[in-house]
């Protein structure tokens, strides 16, 4: 027994030291130019078993995103028991709109999940009791058929447990694998696992967890109420929404995860889908090290990655100087139509050398307004709850929105383009009837008509995705601006035309 | 004698269930071929149902109230643990009695394969097997087989769309189908004879293999027929319980062969 156990130590010892050996063992240059430096790798899953488990059974830190778990910081292989409840809930996916989320943990994405390669995971799935659905969880980072799935089969209520080693390193994602998997993925079921080297990961400043998914409702992007799924929508991978973090407010405004100059941020991102592959991006931002597909291997100095549905990537970054990174999906109309959109804060002093600082706090971020002029639209939202918007909030708020929404045709100086997009500006079809430009705004305008004396004969498409409040903003703030005098529209009036106008086909169906 | 002091309360309940429930219809579903989601042999998806009697709508919590009443070892605490989970009947207010959180018109849930079974013998009937069940579910108000209607799928995921948590309507609170059967849609899942014989796997993704059924069972299903989709998950969960699991959205009904006379 005892020469068993001095054998058993000599080994974990060896297997250390190799590691440390191996970690400490940077390459040249030369030999990362030659291809020599990747000769070296880690063994893969025969590399990865380093014994049974030792010491007391360790419960799993989970964490909501953007939270990630502190490192493991062990050097032996332990039993580790991660305790995760299925819920579905009714959640906010976007403002006044609420869809109703299967997750794993209770937020979309599910929990994160922190563990050593060569560690055994006693896996316990509970399905809450108000649960409609039997679900269950295929992780990617399990060696063996279906990743856990069939073992996992978990009617509402009741609670499965299985076990598995975690041979292989990386970034893996989870997901329920139910029938139709592709339901429980568009519902949010997905998160991931990080299954350190034995030595663990470097130290940096700050980590956080970014997921990507994208939701299919039966309603237009950002259409008020509850959202139903949209399975016809699904197969044809029309996505509503594009969101990090189960919410297009997940990680704007409060929510913004923070750094501070000089900090090395580390993104674990991933993505769940069900269907579509982001283009990852920090807008701001170049990532001094990506560790693509989750693996084990580093670019250096990238500025987009491709996350797979279904995969992931760690991003690694130093931020220099102070201000707002904007995190997008870089196929673009996702982040500007869809909600793919986030925000790292960076306080600390004015690097000039390194950034002018002209624009610290204004990114450019094409047809969306930025961050802190937001701020002046929220705040008539929130009067507007408490009934006490006043005029000149409503034109402050209305400006920002009409910069972001109807610049890009009327002009920012409201005169439109002659012959092509009518004048707002000192416009007699504009102030002539309150009541038909809100129905403009809503259903759009189709066809001829005639402004300040010019003819025009074109296409506005319907903006019914604002909500009777920016709709009502938008256009007092016209109804006041270059030389149009006076006038007020209120929520109210908005709804009263919304409820009084069919709507036209959108994307429901 | 057992439950002497009860009997006069009893009596009493009984006469208030008898005056406030329908009592357990059966209507007569006429035999037929339909397209099931789960064929019974690679590529022949008609399977043909002969005629019997189903329960107009599922059992409520006062019929199966009175079932324990007369059946004491299926009340709450006297039924063998083999055949209930520690769950069963556990929305109710005591062994017999339902209490404000159960409704005596809303369907019993929180039932067994086993409870369900019991009950459904003590009326000389049974459970209805998954075909029978499929094929009156096919139905809308109007037609026989709505499934090709996009609107029938939407109706039940939209079901699906809500959380489990809120309160379960009474039983026949919506119209009839097509064959005046009552809430085989969006109300709660049902137990079926068969529910541990589809063979389909808890993995979505498993395919082709030793078990040709599951490749039809799962695959095939999920690819060609998304109509099917709504009913797709109902054999999954069915396929998640065992006989004794008991959950919050899960009752059942009844269905009785016809007999032939010689």
């Amino acid at each position: 027994m005892h020469h068993e156990e001095i054998v058993m130590r000599w080994t974990t010892l060896v297997v250390i030291t190799l590691a440390m050996a191996l970690a400490a063992c940077q390459p040249q240059p030369a030999e990362i130019a030659s291809g020599k430096a990747m000769q070296a790798d880690t063994g893969g899953s025969a590399g990865g078993d380093f014994g049974p488990p030792q010491g007391e059974p360790i419960m799993a830190v989970l964490t909501s995103a953007p939270d990630v778990p502190p490192p493991v910081n062990r050097d032996y292989p332990a039993k580790v028991i991660v305790d995760m409840e299925v819920r579905e809930l009714d959640l906010e996916i976007s403002e006044g709109v609420t869809y109703t989320f299967w997750t794993f943990g209770g937020s979309v994405p599910g929990n994160f999940i922190r563990i050593r390669q060569g560690d055994t995971v006693e896996f316990h799935l509970k399905n809450h009791p108000d649960s409609k659905m039997p679900h269950n969880i295929d992780l990617h980072a399990v060696t063996g058929p279906g990743g856990g799935a069939t073992s996992s089969f978990t009617a509402p209520g009741h609670e499965s447990v299985f076990s598995f080693k975690a041979l292989n390193q990386g970034l893996f994602v989870y997901h329920c694998a139910t029938a139709p998997v592709g339901m429980h993925i568009a519902n949010g079921m997905y998160g991931l696992i990080l299954v350190e080297p034995p030595e663990g990961l470097p130290p940096v400043d700050k980590e956080f967890y970014v997921m990507q998914g994208e939701f299919y409702t039966v309603g237009k992007y950002r259409e008020k109420g509850h959202q139903p799924f949209d399975m016809q929508k699904a197969i044809e991978e029309n996505a509503t929404y594009v969101l990090f973090n189960g919410s297009e407010g997940a990680l704007v405004g409060e929510n913004a995860i923070k750094a501070s100059v000089g900090d090395t941020v580390r993104l674990f991102v991933g993505n769940g889908g069900p269907n579509l592959v982001s283009s990852f991006h920090v807008i701001g931002e170049i990532f001094d090290k990506v560790f693509y597909e989750g693996g084990t291997r580093y670019q250096e100095n990238v500025q987009t990655t491709l996350v797979p549905a279904g995969g992931s990537a760690m991003t690694e970054f130093r931020v220099e100087v102070p201000g707002t990174l904007i995190i997008v999906d870089h196929s673009i109309f996702r982040a500007f139509n869809k909600g793919a959109l986030g925000m790292l804060k960076v306080d600390g002093d004015d690097n000039l050398a390194v950034y002018s600082g002209k624009e610290v706090d204004s990114v450019y971020l094409g047809d969306k307004v930025i961050a802190e002029e937001l701020s002046l639209v929220s705040d008539v939202t929130q009067a507007e709850l408490v009934g006490l918007a006043t005029k000149e909030q409503r034109i402050s708020a209305g400006g920002v929105l009409y910069k972001g929404t109807c610049s890009v045709c009327h002009q920012q100086d409201g005169e439109g383009l002659a012959g092509v997009f009518p004048p707002l500006a000192n416009s007699d079809y504009l102030m002539a009837d309150t009541r038909r430009a809100i129905e403009v705004v809503l259903n759009g305008l189709t066809g001829p008509v005639t402004v300040n004396g010019s003819d025009f004969n074109s296409v506005m498409p319907p903006m019914s995705q604002l909500n009777d409040d920016e709709i009502a903003n938008i256009l007092t703030f016209a109804l006041n601006s270059w030389g149009n005098e006076d006038g007020e529209i209120s929520s109210d009036d908005v709804a009263a035309v919304r409820a009084a106008t069919e709507r036209p086909k959108g994307a429901a169906h | 004698m057992r439950n002497f002091i009860h009997s006069i309360a009893v009596v009493a309940l009984l006469a208030g269930i008898a005056q406030n429930s329908q009592a357990s219809e059966f209507v007569h579903i006429p035999g037929g071929e339909f397209r099931s989601v789960i064929p019974e042999a690679a590529g022949d998806n008609l399977v043909a149902v002969d005629g019997f009697l189903l329960h107009v709508a599922p059992v409520t919590n006062a019929e199966f109230l009175r079932f324990v009443m007369y059946r004491p070892e299926w009340q709450r605490g006297g039924a063998v643990s083999l055949f209930v989970d520690d769950q069963y009947l556990s929305t109710w207010a005591g062994p017999i009695s339902l209490g404000p959180e159960s409704g005596p018109q809303q369907p019993v849930i929180q039932v067994s394969w086993f409870a369900a079974n019991a009950y459904c013998e003590s009326l000389s009937a049974r459970l209805p097997s998954w075909y029978e069940w499929e094929y009156v579910a096919a139905a809308n108000e109007s037609i026989a087989d709505a499934r090709d209607l996009p609107e029938w799928r939407q109706n039940i995921l939209s079901w699906y769309s809500q959380t489990g948590g809120d309160q379960i309507a009474d039983v026949r609170s919506r119209p009839a189908n097509y064959y005046q059967v009552f809430d085989t849609h969006k109300l709660v899942w049902e137990w079926v004879d068969d529910f541990n014989a589809f063979l389909v796997s808890g993995d979505n993704r498993e395919q082709g293999g030793a078990d040709q059924l599951q490749f039809c069972g799962a695959g095939a299903i999920s690819m060609e027929q998304k109509e099917n989709y709504a009913i797709l998950m109902r054999v999954a969960m069915l396929s998640a319980l065992e006989a004794q699991y008991t959950t919050r959205n899960l009752g059942f009904r009844c269905a009785r062969q016809i007999e032939i006379r010689q």
